[in-house]
């Protein structure tokens, strides 16, 4: 287990150096550039800022200080918001996303696994093919249409949210209950699946045989295993709810950490750039090791190897 | 092969689902041509019509035919989700060929490479990638197939380390067969089923991020149209005019809703071991 971690910790900081260098290296194609385009400063402030940086440096320097940055997590300031480091951006464009994003996993979770359960334990009735196709029409629905559709009719319609925006706390309601949908929607879907398959499996019917009752055969031994598709669903999932849906951020127009990294990545604000880039990195990275520790505790069948 | 056309044909659902994505992709094709409107023709007299004899889909702000548009797009979005695929494919199928045929430390480190690959922010990159590239329609797809490989590869690989030490492949190749020769009549068939499948499944997930690309004004740019640019411009005047985002919104999720139904078609049909879970 521990050898485990160790080695999923080291391919992690292969992923987020690799991460820096693939990033640095796109936005140095990048055209413009915040230093470069920049209007109204004097000729020694612009040669300071390029020294900041290592501008005037050439490219494997500039990488080197990149590394040495994320290394020590002494990290640069951006060039676009001057005197704010980069985290302090993120520390600020994050709790946005995750509160919304945060809030769908929620809605998805308490949605999406008693619907597919539903499904997967009255097979080919009614139930079944309602919550089938419901889960069908979820996946197909995207959240480009899906949101502006609940913007207009809770926010413009029935005026029970604001359609869009950051300013009261009931803002995240809408955001949450458009991606919270999409993503109960796939959920159901591997829950029915799933489920379906462990309820024809031996050991189901063994705790059926010593005379467990069948709720506690479907909630203790079935949907212990049936949840592992889910999980490793959920990982990187949960990793994108968390960092912000970039279309669901654009359509409620909410600060989050998406619109910052679209904003960078049009901006060439490269240092800001690669700092979003190397978090949702990190973020994946981490959800995905919890993913697949909390499979093997789930699972004794699965070993975990390094 | 037929066994399989016939078992995917049995559902009436996929059969369905078959009929409509081959009229859309009739009506794409030839619609825009039939029409007597440009897609990209203004006429600013219209303004935003609503649906009616002349304009079936209404027209948008700038007098343009809306049912036009909706077709020339899907025209676009199809064939982005299309030769996206096939990039995909190409290089899943490729890469998943070689490492499974070279086995060992060399197969161990190119799956490293792909586990290491999955934990990468893509979109991050695809989005890097379009404001680099200024919006070429061509590398919009390569940009997207690029990152859309790994399952392909992994797939892929898989059915070639099972495939390869089978008797049929030994025979091949102790009556002399060359490499290639080996890979080629022997091996591609063999995957085909499955290479199949995943790109009737990955289709779907393609077509979203170039909508997602366009929505966000990365992708395709007016005043060409895909379903992303109709959508992104009907969500932006959707209160006064809900027929433009209504329309377009419409038959992007139908498509959805039918490539997704074929997918699992497809898999039910080549795989029938897996009809067990549906």
């Amino acid at each position: 287990m521990i050898r485990f971690i160790v080695s999923r910790f080291v391919q992690g900081i292969i992923v987020i150096f690799a991460v820096i260098t693939i990033t640095f290296a796109l936005s140095q194609m990048v055209p413009g550039g915040a230093i470069r385009t920049e209007r109204n400063i004097t000729e020694e402030a612009r040669k300071a800022q390029e020294e900041y940086y290592g501008l005037n440096k050439p490219w494997y320097v500039q990488l080197g200080l990149q590394f040495k940055h994320y290394a020590t997590l002494d990290l640069p300031e951006s060039y676009h918001y001057k005197g704010r480091g980069v985290d302090e951006i993120i520390a600020s464009g994050f709790p946005v996303s995750a509160a919304v994003g945060g809030a769908a996993l929620l809605i998805a979770l308490a949605v999406g696994v008693p619907l597919g359960a539903l499904a997967a334990l009255r097979p080919n009735t009614m139930e079944d093919r309602a919550s089938t196709l419901a889960a069908t029409l979820g996946i197909c629905t995207p959240s480009m249409v899906l949101g502006p559709l609940i913007a207009m009719l809770f926010g413009l319609q029935l005026r029970w949210f604001n359609a869009s925006g950051w300013f009261d706390s009931s803002d995240w309601v809408l955001p949450a209950l458009t991606l919270g949908i999409i993503y109960s929607a796939y959920i159901a879907r591997l829950t029915r699946g799933s489920l379906r398959e462990t309820l024809a499996q031996e050991f189901v019917r063994t705790a059926r045989a010593k005379g467990a009752s069948e709720s506690s055969v479907v909630f203790f031994h079935a949907m212990k295993l049936a949840s592992l598709p889910v999980l490793n669903f959920l990982g990187p999932a949960a990793a994108g709810l968390l960092t912000g849906s970039f279309i669901v951020e654009t359509v409620f127009q909410l600060p989050g950490l998406g619109q910052f990294f679209i904003a960078t990545a049009t901006n060439g604000d490269h240092q800001l750039t690669i700092a979003i880039s190397v978090f949702y990195a990190a973020l994946i990275v981490t959800f995905n090791l919890l993913v697949d520790i909390l499979q093997a505790m789930l699972n004794p069948r699965i070993r975990l190897q390094a | 092969m037929r066994a399989a056309w016939r078992r995917l044909m049995r559902q009436r659902l996929n059969a369905w689902a078959l009929g409509f994505l081959a009229a859309l992709i009739v009506l794409c094709v030839v619609g825009p041509w039939l029409s007597p409107y440009d897609q990209a023709q203004q006429n600013l007299a219209l303004k935003a019509t609503s649906p009616g004899a002349s304009h079936w889909f209404g027209t948008d702000p700038l007098g343009r035919d809306m049912l036009t548009r909706i077709l020339h797009g899907g025209r676009v979005s199809l064939e982005v989700g299309l030769l996206a695929t096939a990039v995909a494919a190409i290089i899943g199928v490729f890469y998943g060929m070689i490492s499974g045929l070279a086995g060992g430390r060399t197969d161990s480190a190119m799956m490293r490479i792909v586990d290491i690959l999955y934990a990468f922010p893509f979109i991050n990159f695809v989005i890097l990638l379009m404001v680099i590239v200024g919006r070429e329609f061509w590398l919009i797809f390569v940009a997207i197939g690029a990152v859309e490989w790994l399952t392909m590869a992994r797939v892929v690989r898989g059915q070639v380390l099972a495939l390869k030490n089978l008797e049929f492949v030994t025979a091949a190749r102790a009556s002399g067969a060359g490499f290639w020769h080996i890979v080629w009549k022997h091996l591609l068939p063999n995957v085909s089923g499955q290479v199949i499948i995943y790109a009737s499944l990955t289709v779907p997930g393609v077509m979203l991020l170039e909508a997602a690309l366009s929505f966000l004004g990365l992708g395709i740019q007016p005043p060409d149209a895909s379903w992303g640019v109709l959508i992104r411009e009907g969500a932006g005047s959707m209160e006064a005019y809900p027929w433009l985002l209504l329309y377009p919104g419409l038959f992007f999720s139908t498509t959805l809703l039918a490539l997704n139904l074929l997918g699992d078609g497809l898999r039910d049909a080549f795989d029938p071991k897996s009809m067990s879970q549906h």
